[in-house]
């Protein structure tokens, strides 16, 4: 079923350099596609150019050589103003550190892209936000200043905040990099849920095998180059 | 949306570093304060300074001016018509200091639009004579009315009453004058003019103008009793005072009107120019003062920005992360450097309008100046705005280098960087 379904992302013959201190290429002709719905993982030993290959995805990196795709559209060359709405819009992040704003609460942090998206009332975005943080278990914790809550509850917090604009694709770096057992597999499972039950296109950079495993697809990387698509 | 959105952000960065923006804001409101309370002090000073002169001083004066006759004999012979002809020690010719049909040019200058008003006074040497010494002076002969109304008259008569000197043959000393002469209220005085006239004048009052050398010679009497003591009859005037509705077109007028009169005519402009300099350099170090004040606090803010953004990278990255862009970012920090020099700047205001409040209390009383019991103090809206306007000014430019550096920061090092 999900072979016919549409692609989402699609990377053609990505080339990236690092200059500093030396040129060194460490992406090599990366291409491949998502397609709606897939939960798909990225694996491979720490510097083989996989975080640095999720943030030429993730259009903040536009440093690099090749084509990118997002919903149909090329992307490659478009101005920073226009990658700028288009990550509030289609695109939503959960990084390995929380990365939470510190000043304002948990609902605000999850309804802050909202509203900077800017189609529905502060109401309906607050409205939304709550829905969000439920689907965490997180609504208890709604006013509570995001500094005030433990690794595992940020965490969960920044997902439901990547999901505020229903994105087109959530993309993780080490989503569960930084956390221990328990709230590692939480937020595992949270992951897998979404998957399943909402059907939503993720995007997972990790080097935990038993993450991998749970995922519809891996994409391997070694040293630069796609190894394995499955 | 957007907008809102950016407002709230800035808010929220400033309430997380209250400190650090309530000490930049009050930077901004101490020099504020200052260069309000200054420049309004400056200012207060200036106008009382220029106007111990420029109250009282006609912005356009008609006299004749004792001179040589311009048309000398040998010009009018045709025989040396063509020649360059040199006289040798000429010498003023005898003409009246009496302003020729001064009512008809006095109803003239009445009626013109331009004209505030017109006051005619009569300038008379005169020696007083105390005992066996003569004292050199001035008797001026002046219209007391007119004289109250446009030129502060009444102000500088610091003892006895102004409308007394209408009764003739009464006189207003001047301070010096009097102190020398040892004439209290009420004393008479034998004056002689320079025709060799003997009158004796009752004193009815003093006068200080704040110039101690104009107070040592000059008095003052109603213009009949000057025509009197002169000998005179009453249309004898040398000098026609003329006020404006605007001093700035003294001068053009001065010199429209002095071909139209045939006589000599001075405008305020040229004959007091050394105050308007003195104003304008008194101006602009109140101005440098005030700006310095305003560039330093300036700093603080571009300092304080500084060390928000180095310590807000986190922020800033994520914020690019989940879509704002540079611009978004660019907006964000001057808001807060807006908003800093908005709060400061209308503190300052405040406080600067207190602080000059304050300066308006403190006695300041002088012996030259009989009016003024305080220091004075000018609330010329314009320090407001122009205060205003700075801090407004100053605080963008602090902001827009930290606000620059902010927008291009690269979320991907940021985030990667961890």
């Amino acid at each position: 079923m999900k072979n016919h379904a549409p692609i989402v992302l699609e990377a053609k013959n990505i080339d990236k350099f690092f200059y500093n201190p030396t040129e060194t290429q460490v992406l090599k002709k990366v291409s491949f596609q998502i397609k709606r719905g897939e939960f798909v993982s990225v694996v491979g030993k720490s510097g083989c150019g996989k975080s640095t290959l999720l943030y030429i995805l993730s259009t903040m990196d536009t440093d690099y050589k090749g084509e990118l795709f997002m919903d149909g559209e090329l992307i490659t060359g478009k101005s920073s103003n226009y990658l700028s709405k288009l990550r509030n819009e289609k695109i939503g992040f959960v990084f390995q550190f929380h990365y939470l704003l510190h000043e304002f609460s948990t609902l605000e942090n999850v309804m802050i892209p909202g509203l900077k998206l800017g189609t529905l009332s502060r109401e309906e975005v607050e409205h939304r936000a709550m829905e969000k943080l439920k689907i965490f278990d997180m609504q208890d914790h709604a006013l509570k200043k995001a500094n005030q809550l433990s690794g595992g509850q940020k965490q969960r917090v920044a997902i439901a905040r990547a999901l505020i604009n229903d994105p087109l694709l959530i993309m993780g770096d080490e989503p569960t990099g930084n956390l221990d057992k328990k709230n590692s597999d939480i937020v595992y499972n949270k992951f897998k849920e979404l998957a399943k039950d909402f059907g939503q296109t993720m995007l997972i950079v990790t080097h935990d095998p038993e993450f991998a495993a749970g995922t519809d697809r891996t994409i391997e990387m070694e040293d630069g180059r796609v190894i394995s698509f499955e | 949306m957007t907008w809102q959105l950016i407002f709230e952000i800035a808010k929220a960065l400033m309430l997380a570093r209250k400190k650090q923006t309530l000490i930049a804001a009050i930077g901004v409101m101490f020099s504020i304060t200052m260069f309000v309370a200054l420049l309004g002090f400056m200012n207060g000073l200036n106008t009382l300074l220029d106007g111990l002169i420029l109250n009282r001083t006609p912005h356009i004066r008609f006299y004749n001016e004792i001179k040589p006759n311009p048309n000398q004999a040998i010009d009018q012979s045709p025989e040396f018509a063509q020649s360059l002809n040199i006289i040798r020690s000429i010498k003023p010719s005898t003409s009246r200091l009496a302003i020729y049909n001064s009512a008809s040019i006095v109803e003239d200058l009445e009626a013109d639009p331009r004209v505030l008003g017109v006051s005619a006074k009569i300038s008379c040497q005169v020696f007083f004579n105390v005992g066996t010494i003569d004292l050199t002076g001035v008797v001026n002969g002046i219209d007391v009315e007119k004289e109250a109304e446009l030129f502060a008259f009444t102000d500088y008569v610091t003892v006895g009453n102004y409308a007394d000197v209408n009764q003739t043959n009464t006189i207003i000393l001047g301070k010096g004058a009097a102190d020398r002469m040892m004439a209290n209220i009420g004393d008479v005085v034998q004056v002689t003019t320079a025709q060799g006239n003997r009158v004796q004048l009752k004193v009815v009052g003093y006068f200080q103008s704040g110039l101690g050398d104009f107070d040592n010679v000059n008095s003052y009497a109603s213009i009949t009793t000057v025509q009197k003591m002169l000998g005179e009859p009453p249309s004898y005037i040398t000098d026609i005072q003329v006020k404006l509705h605007d001093f700035n077109l003294a001068p053009p007028m001065a010199r429209e009107l002095e071909g139209i009169y045939k006589i000599d005519a001075d405008d305020i402009q040229t004959v007091n120019a050394q105050f308007e300099t003195g104003s304008s350099i008194r101006s602009l170090i109140s101005y440098a003062v005030g700006i310095t004040l305003l560039v330093v606090s300036g700093f603080g803010i571009y300092n304080i920005l500084n060390m928000m953004i180095f310590e807000k990278l986190d922020t800033i990255a994520i914020l690019k992360a989940i879509g704002f862009s540079s611009q978004d970012v660019n907006r964000i920090f001057i808001t807060i450097a807006l908003t800093i020099g908005l709060i400061g700047g209308v503190l300052g205001l405040i406080f600067g309008y207190l602080a000059g409040l304050t300066i308006d209390q403190i006695p300041f009383e002088t012996q030259a100046l009989p009016t003024i019991k305080t220091f004075p103090v000018d609330y010329n809206p314009k320090y407001y705005i122009i205060g205003g306007t700075f801090s407004l000014i100053t605080t963008y430019f602090a902001g827009f280098f930290p606000a620059r550096k902010a927008s291009i920061v690269d979320p991907v090092e940021i985030i990667r960087g961890k």
